[in-house]
């Protein structure tokens, strides 16, 4: 990498660095994804191998796309979005190097490990103890070079995209640890230190706060600072993002329990879970309104600017997937909607819709700058990214909803007898339309995912023709 | 004290923190810093030394200093 593309007071190699591999690691993750599509539409996909098992590919595709395409972006947002509010450099080059590197590691060890079949079995925190003792030491670097930054800021106020990076970061260091303590047994198994429903309970604890402090905070710094900076204009309201930031951290921590309804779970904690999640949608919708109002006066940058268009699209999705959620969370909607496909379709409302849109859209703004320039190769390009993305979003949570709620009705259908109306397999058949309709959907994102990393490559090889040496007179 | 009773006080002190952190931010007094650090985003911009503004920009003034390549 030319020096002559270094800021004189910012650390941006890190970030190019994060950057890019957000591209790469988003190709990977979603390519995984439209694998295990096909493989329920066509079951022999899975070659007869156990590497390329349903069962092991699924927590390969998840890590993927949340730690390394979503980790990825959120480490190289928040390092060029804390140097450029606080106006100083990193606290340190050399430990934010080996949290890039370090972090490239921990996701190589998951792509080997988990077709292998080593896992913990506990969902998002499927790596065994070595590689998570790994991942605990490049997240404290992680947090001390964001933190230190902070500390020496040459601006009196920390801007409140750092509060949301700040917590996500300290959040997620309290769940992996806390959800990961467990008892070596062999050098690649180990033994969680809870058992039964505290297990259960630690799990979702950890595996929802991974929801609204990976997903949800983290991103909503990404969204506190890019969309501002693309529609050009201050957020909405400040003082509305103070409010949002405490409520949306206060609430969060006590949702978990939605994900264990009808189980061994205590039952006042189910309860207690479902009016904690319902409570939620109130700092969600604030904070997806102010986004939104951010553009009050300038909604007619929506039509040249596919840029904003993806920020804006984004916390649309962001004010669906948040409203979904706590409607699933209500114990009766939830005996309707838990272990079908409405659940994967909610998901991926908020992982197509709200985070890849908002990554995206903030990569556009962000990579040209990175590399000397002001705007992508080509804008054309960007649009037709956001019309893949959107359509592809579309087609894979309407399809999931049809399904997840054909599947609910099947499996509580009974005869007047008391006898079950429908065996298992009968609802499997029935659910197979829906999943060739979300594989499109899947394909229609892979390919924007593969548009995009052309886009990157051409505005970075503009870049290197810009920093030819040019001919001159002696 | 049992522990809903101090369960039942933590939930109080939450709440007057809540109201007392809304009331804070939405108090005249703080307007002007907040309006300061809402622009923060924006704040780097005037920086002659910042590469956003125009790579362009760089790349013709270095016509003209063009030992900075060597």
């Amino acid at each position: 990498m030319s020096t002559a593309l270094e800021h004189p007071t910012y650390n941006y190699k890190v970030v190019r660095q994060f950057a890019i591999m957000t591209v790469v690691w988003g190709i990977v993750g979603m390519s995984l994804g439209v694998i295990l599509a096909s493989q329920l539409v066509w079951p022999e996909l899975n070659l007869g191998l156990p590497w390329t098992s349903f069962g092991r590919l699924r927590p390969l595709h998840t890590n993927a796309v949340i730690f390394a395409f979503g980790g990825s972006a959120l480490m190289g947002t928040s390092y060029y979005v804390v140097q450029r509010t606080c106006q100083t450099r990193l606290f340190s080059d050399k430990l934010a190097a080996f949290t890039f590197w370090g972090w490239q590691a921990v996701i190589l060890c998951a792509v080997i490990s988990l077709p292998l079949g080593y896992t913990t079995t506990k969902e998002y925190a499927e790596l065994e103890w070595p590689i998570n003792i790994l991942l605990t030491i490049v997240w404290v670097s992680y947090a001390i070079v964001f933190l230190g930054t902070i500390k020496f800021r040459k601006t009196s106020h920390i801007y409140v995209a750092n509060w949301f990076y700040a917590a996500f970061i300290l959040t997620v260091a309290v769940l992996h640890i806390v959800n990961n303590a467990a008892i070596p047994v062999t050098p690649m198994f180990s033994s969680s230190i809870y058992a039964g429903a505290i297990d259960a309970m630690v799990q979702w604890w950890y595996g929802h706060n991974a929801v609204g402090f990976f997903l949800t905070a983290g991103f909503l710094g990404m969204m506190y600072y890019f969309v501002p900076k693309q529609a050009e204009r201050p957020i909405y309201s400040y003082r509305l993002s103070i409010v949002h930031f405490w409520a949306l951290i206060m609430v969060y921590m006590w949702a978990g329990p939605h994900h264990l309804h009808y189980t061994a779970l205590p039952n006042w904690t189910q309860s207690l879970g479902m009016v904690l999640s319902i409570i939620l949608l109130a700092p969600s919708w604030g904070g997806m309104i102010n986004g939104m109002m951010t553009l009050s006066g300038a909604w007619h940058k929506l039509r040249t600017d596919p840029v904003l268009r993806f920020l804006v699209v984004a916390l649309s999705f962001y004010g669906m997937s948040t409203f979904e959620g706590p409607m699933m969370a209500v114990k009766t909607v939830n005996a309707l909607s838990h272990y079908t496909d409405w659940t994967i379709g909610h998901v991926h409302a908020g992982a197509l819709g709200w985070v890849a849109m908002i990554t995206i859209g903030s990569m556009y703004h962000l990579i040209p700058r990175l590399f000397g320039q002001t705007q992508m190769y080509s804008t054309n390009l960007i649009a037709a990214h956001f019309w893949l993305a959107t359509i592809g979003t579309v087609l894979y949570i309407a399809s999931m909803w049809v399904n997840g709620i054909m599947q609910g009705l099947m499996w509580r259908a009974v005869n007047p007898d008391g006898t079950l109306m429908y065996t298992f397999v009968e609802s499997v058949v029935a659910s197979g339309p829906g999943y060739l309709v979300r594989l499109i959907g899947g394909l229609c994102w892979l390919t924007g995912m593969l548009i995009m990393a052309y886009n990157v490559y051409m505005t970075t090889r503009r870049q290197q023709s810009i920093n030819q040496p040019l001919p001159q007179t002696v | 004290m049992d522990t809903g009773t101090v369960r039942g006080i933590v939930v109080i002190i939450l709440i007057i923190a809540f109201v007392s952190l809304t009331i804070w931010a939405y108090s005249k007094r703080r307007k002007p810093d907040f309006d300061e650090a809402a622009n923060l985003p924006f704040a780097d911009d005037n920086n002659p030394s910042d590469r956003d503004n125009n790579a362009s920009h760089e790349a013709a003034s270095r016509h003209d200093k063009g030992e900075r390549n060597t």
